[in-house]
């Protein structure tokens, strides 16, 4: 107790002496012990040196931080760094006069930077056409699997030999509904997982345009044979209940803890959660694929945020920027980030580092994250970039919900998608198109 | 009573009971929740009944041992402001709107319809679409962090005017009658007579105007970047995991639990009060 | 409705009004008037880029069929919304006037909700209908009602009105409480006198003497209902399963809010705002007329 009592008040007497120092601030969205790692974060740089003070601030959850973050800019008050979600990727992009890109600010700053450094699908998300580095990628996670291991071993499967493949997934549960089980499959996140994961990792388009890495002008192409046959699959084990859909986004995950669904595929972040509160032994394993599809499995697409450096700052603050950039994507406190939160590691060294610390050993399927990452990415796994993404992804659901509910076919479903998906995206070009 | 009916009291109380168990139900939920494990509420069914980590859990949401970021951020602090920001809204809203349906209601003056649809109007143009202007207007008047800009874009309140209004159409005429006879001017009136019949709306519409003070999320998320100047409700909401991460409902239920005692207790509190009022008005 | 009395004086009515009248022009109509602005135009996020579009985002609502099917969503919501929370909260209300012995308690448990943060009360509603592992849902589910809300069009919106209801019961039983409660005895007495039943002094005596404040909680139920309950529906529903429980100020919140198409979004709030108006006009046109002061 005395010697918190004294570290706070040295902690006060230096913020007196140091009342020079630069403000960097910096608005996120983590909640709960990922809020706690941020401020660690920002605790952990302001004790490295004592030109800059990060000053993190929680502005709410994605959308309501970058509302706060508009309404800020427009009149003045913008943040340093803006910490945005994927999906609000284009967006940004987009609003070229509101943002700097990371690439020109560590190279302004002179700080040592190599794009090289950063594992390719989860940097060349955030990357632009001419390879400049657009935003900084924070925390990033992937699609994997998980499956209950007990489930498996009293329905007679192998719980050591997870299925690979959509083959495999649907016999697996199959005996699992034979031995019992009410819900043998469910899906988190589906549009993620069914179709922008599921699109990279079989090397198929997303949409034209490299899924619009290309252009504003991209349209999608989630109606493509191989697509098609994905969806109805899936309906067919709906039908027979071996896959039960439990939800958009994250809400079906506490079906798998509670031990209802033996099988989930959702996001890597899941991890941390699973193993505090799932009763029963689980493991991990790479997303399912189709083995007659050339090219898969290639790599997965990754989902998360990436810090934003916003426009009209003074020079000394963006070098702030760049140094508190550097120190977050070393490879030390990368691993450490990486160990703590479930988020991927952005760095080669970082995950080389983890490996070495037996770390993935000790915490058997925190490793498939990561491995299927850190493959050379190719024009179709790169990511998906398409304007007003936010409100694409809700026809996906809506449009795959009435798949599910069986008042569509899976045909009928993504077509429905595209064309509506690509009437969103024309707009967003022509609203964008002028700067 | 006016009569007795044995029978229909025993229904009354059935009604009551049902309405009650209906209407409470998610909080006693909230209360059983924020006295369990965070792994015995994630299982199924739920345990209905409340657990033996009531101490645990309220210490560790009032000491922010166990809550991540959220209970780790001064929630006194955090109770002080939401506090100060409800009162400066409920009473600011029930003063600005007397007087303005005062003056609608015993005043005979120009554009005074057209006055009353314009407050009326403002019940109907949704936060979140004037939510970035209304933004530039107190970042430009400079109120960025401060109680004013907390409190002031939302003391204006077509609920509350509509309300007095509804209220001083029902007072007889004979009271004004009455008062004018006795040379009473407008002020006078209005503080000798009025207001005190007013006594019991004014209490129902503290409370209505206090929780809704207390309430406020987006708003001060928006106006505030100090997080000094953060209200409980953020606090709570920053508990909340919004992904796949874990999360510790039993703390973050807790923690609601302590959020919603000032205004559970105004409510208590007034309602005594109101029913006070309300018997007075009837002698 | 207006006073046969009435004091005179050339500035007092308007220092008293001025007060609401600054804020409200401040707050809302010069914000809104900028909402407006925006409806006529298509700008990425941060307004670096403007560009007048005419009444192009309209037309873009205009052929948008899906739009058009919210309009029959919302108008099935919030006639459920003001009926349900009408007659259940008047009903509570009536027999809370009733009790002798314990009434205190009674209003305390009814009234309690009401104190609880909307962001929270999202949270609530979703822990206990969560598919399947939701304590109501598994209930359900145990009695032999399959509920799932998440592939059930009726489902969901069942649900999305009894959440909205919920978190308006409160509001509407306090004043109804007070109105009953501000009725004179003495008419409730004469009447028993003459031998009146309670069914029957409920309609010719209570029910016209609350005619005020019932006019006045139809109002608000209904303004509620189509502005005040689009968080309800993000935590609930997200406005599935497809789009049944997308309502028109739902889709507002959304494209605004979370999918920054400010353009859109402010062209559907002007929309929002037409019919509004033009409902309470009616209201006030035809229902205050009826209404007994």
């Amino acid at each position: 107790m005395r010697l918190k009592f004294s570290a706070v008040l040295f902690a006060s007497l230096a913020s007196l002496s140091a009342h020079a120092q630069t403000e960097i601030h910096f608005w996120h969205s983590m909640t709960a012990v990922n809020g706690e790692w941020v401020n660690d974060l920002a605790k952990g740089f302001n004790a490295s040196q004592t030109k800059y003070k990060v000053i993190p601030t929680f502005k709410g959850v994605y959308d309501e931080s970058l509302t706060a973050a508009m309404a800020a800019f427009r009149s003045g008050n913008a943040p340093h760094i803006l910490q945005v979600f994927e999906v609000g990727t284009a967006t940004m992009m987009a609003s070229r006069k509101a943002i700097v890109p990371v690439g020109e600010v560590m190279k302004n700053a002179g700080v040592k930077f190599d794009p090289n450094a950063y594992i390719p699908a989860v940097a060349g998300y955030y990357t632009g056409a001419n390879g400049q580095m657009l935003s900084f990628p924070f925390n990033s996670s992937t699609t994997v699997f998980y499956y209950n291991k007990d489930a498996f071993k009293a329905a007679g499967l192998d719980p050591n030999a997870p299925p690979k493949t959509w083959i495999e997934v649907a016999q697996a549960a199959a005996k699992l509904k034979a031995s019992g089980h009410q819900c043998p499959l469910t899906i988190a996140w589906q549009s993620w997982t069914q179709l922008e994961s599921f699109s990279a990792w079989h090397n198929v388009e997303f949409a034209s345009k490299n899924n619009g890495f290309g252009g504003l002008d991209a349209r999608m192409k989630v109606n493509s044979p191989l697509h098609v046959r994905h969806i109805e699959n899936l309906a067919n084990m709906a039908k027979q209940g071996l896959f039960v859909y439990k939800g958009r986004t994250s809400v079906p995950e506490p079906t798998f803890i509670s031990g209802e669904c033996a099988m989930i595929t959702t996001s890597s972040g899941f991890y941390g959660n699973a193993k505090k509160n799932a009763k029963f032994d689980f493991g991990l394993s790479t997303l399912p694929y189709y083995p007659d599809v050339p090219g898969a499995p290639q790599n997965t697409v990754i989902g998360g945020a990436s810090l934003w450096v916003m426009a009209g700052k003074k020079p000394e603050e963006y070098k702030g920027v760049a140094e508190f950039f550097n120190y977050v994507s070393s490879p030390e406190v990368q691993s450490e980030s990486h160990k703590r939160t479930g988020y991927l590691p952005i760095t080669m060294a970082a995950f080389e580092l983890t490996e070495k610390s037996g770390y993935y050993k000790e915490n058997p399927g925190t490793d498939v994250a990561p491995t299927q990452m850190i493959r050379k990415t190719t024009d179709k796994s790169r990511g998906i970039r398409l304007g007003n993404y936010v409100q694409i992804r809700t026809i996906e659901d809506e449009e795959l919900e009435q798949v599910w509910a069986g008042k569509k076919t899976a045909k009928e479903a993504l077509d429905a998608i595209v064309s509506r998906g690509n009437e969103l995206i024309e707009r967003f070009e022509k609203a964008n198109s002028k700067n | 009573m006016v009569e007795r009916r044995p029978l229909l009291t025993a229904f009354t109380h059935l009604v009551l009971i049902l309405g009650v168990i209906v209407v409470a139900f998610p909080l006693y939920l909230t209360f059983v929740a924020s006295t369990q494990t965070s792994q015995a509420i994630v299982q199924t069914p739920m345990p209905l009944l409340p657990g033996d980590q009531l101490v645990e859990n309220y210490t560790a949401a009032l000491t922010g041992t166990g809550g991540g970021a959220g209970a780790k951020t001064p929630v006194g602090r955090m109770m002080v402001v939401s506090l100060i920001s409800a009162l400066i809204i409920s009473l600011g809203k029930i003063a600005i709107s007397l007087l303005s349906a005062f003056a609608i209601v015993y005043f005979r003056f120009p554009y005074r319809m057209f006055f009353f649809w314009m407050i009326f109007i403002t019940l109907m143009l949704p936060v979140e679409v004037r939510i970035g202007p209304t933004y530039k207007v107190v970042a430009d008047l400079g109120m960025l962090d401060t109680y004013a800009g907390l409190t002031i874009p939302l003391i204006a309140s077509a609920t509350a005017t509509f309300l007095f209004r509804q209220f001083f159409l029902t007072v007889p005429e004979e009271l004004l009658e009455a008062a004018r006879m006795d040379g009473a001017g407008p002020i006078r009136f209005f503080k000798d007579v009025l207001l005190p019949l007013s006594a019991t709306s004014i209490a129902a519409l503290f409370v209505i105007q206090f929780i809704y003070g207390w309430n406020q999320y987006l708003w001060p998320l928006l106006v505030t970047t100090n997080e000094n100047m953060y209200p409980v409700v953020i606090g709570i909401k920053r508990m909340i995991s919004g992904g796949d991460s874990e999360m510790q409902w039993n703390i973050v239920m807790a923690t609601a639990m302590l959020a919603m005692v000032p205004p559970a207790l105004v409510v208590i509190l007034m309602q005594k009060w109101f029913v006070k009022g309300l018997v007075d008005t009837e002698k | 409705m207006e006073k046969r009395v009435v004091f005179r004086s050339s500035w007092l009515p308007w220092a008293l009004i001025a007060p609401q009248v600054v804020v409200i022009t401040l707050f809302f109509f010069w914000p809104a008037a900028q909402a407006l602005v925006q409806s006529l135009q298509q700008s990425d996020a941060f307004g670096t880029s403007v560009e007048w579009v005419g009444f192009e985002n309209f037309v873009n609502l205009w052929n948008d069929a899906t739009y058009l099917a919210s309009f029959y969503t919302t108008a099935v919501f919030s006639v459920s919304v003001a009926v349900v929370g009408l007659t259940l909260s008047l009903l509570l209300a009536v027999f809370a006037d009733r009790v002798v012995k314990g009434a205190l308690a009674y209003r305390t448990l009814l009234i309690w909700p009401y104190a609880v943060a909307p962001a929270v009360a999202g949270v609530l509603w979703l822990f206990m209908f969560a598919p399947s592992v939701g304590v109501v849902s598994y209930t359900l589910r145990k009695l032999g009602f399959e509920w799932n809300h998440l592939l059930n069009g009726n489902h969901a919106m069942t649900l999305v009105v009894m959440a909205a209801v919920w978190k308006q019961i409160s509001y509407n039983f306090l004043f109804f409480l007070a109105g009953l409660q501000s009725i004179p005895k003495s008419l409730i007495e004469a009447a028993a006198i003459d031998g009146a039943r309670p069914w029957r002094r409920f309609w010719t005596i209570v029910f016209p003497m609350l005619s005020p404040t019932t006019f006045f909680l139809l109002v608000i139920n209904i303004v509620y209902a189509f502005f005040d309950t689009f968080a309800i529906i993000d935590s609930a529903t997200q406005g599935g399963p497809g789009k049944d429980t997308v309502i028109l100020v739902y889709k507002v919140y959304y494209d605004g809010f979370k999918a920054m198409d400010l353009g859109g979004s402010a062209a559907q709030s002007v929309i929002l705002m037409v019919i509004v108006v033009a409902l309470t006009v009616i209201q006030f046109r035809f229902v205050e007329k009826k209404v007994n002061y």
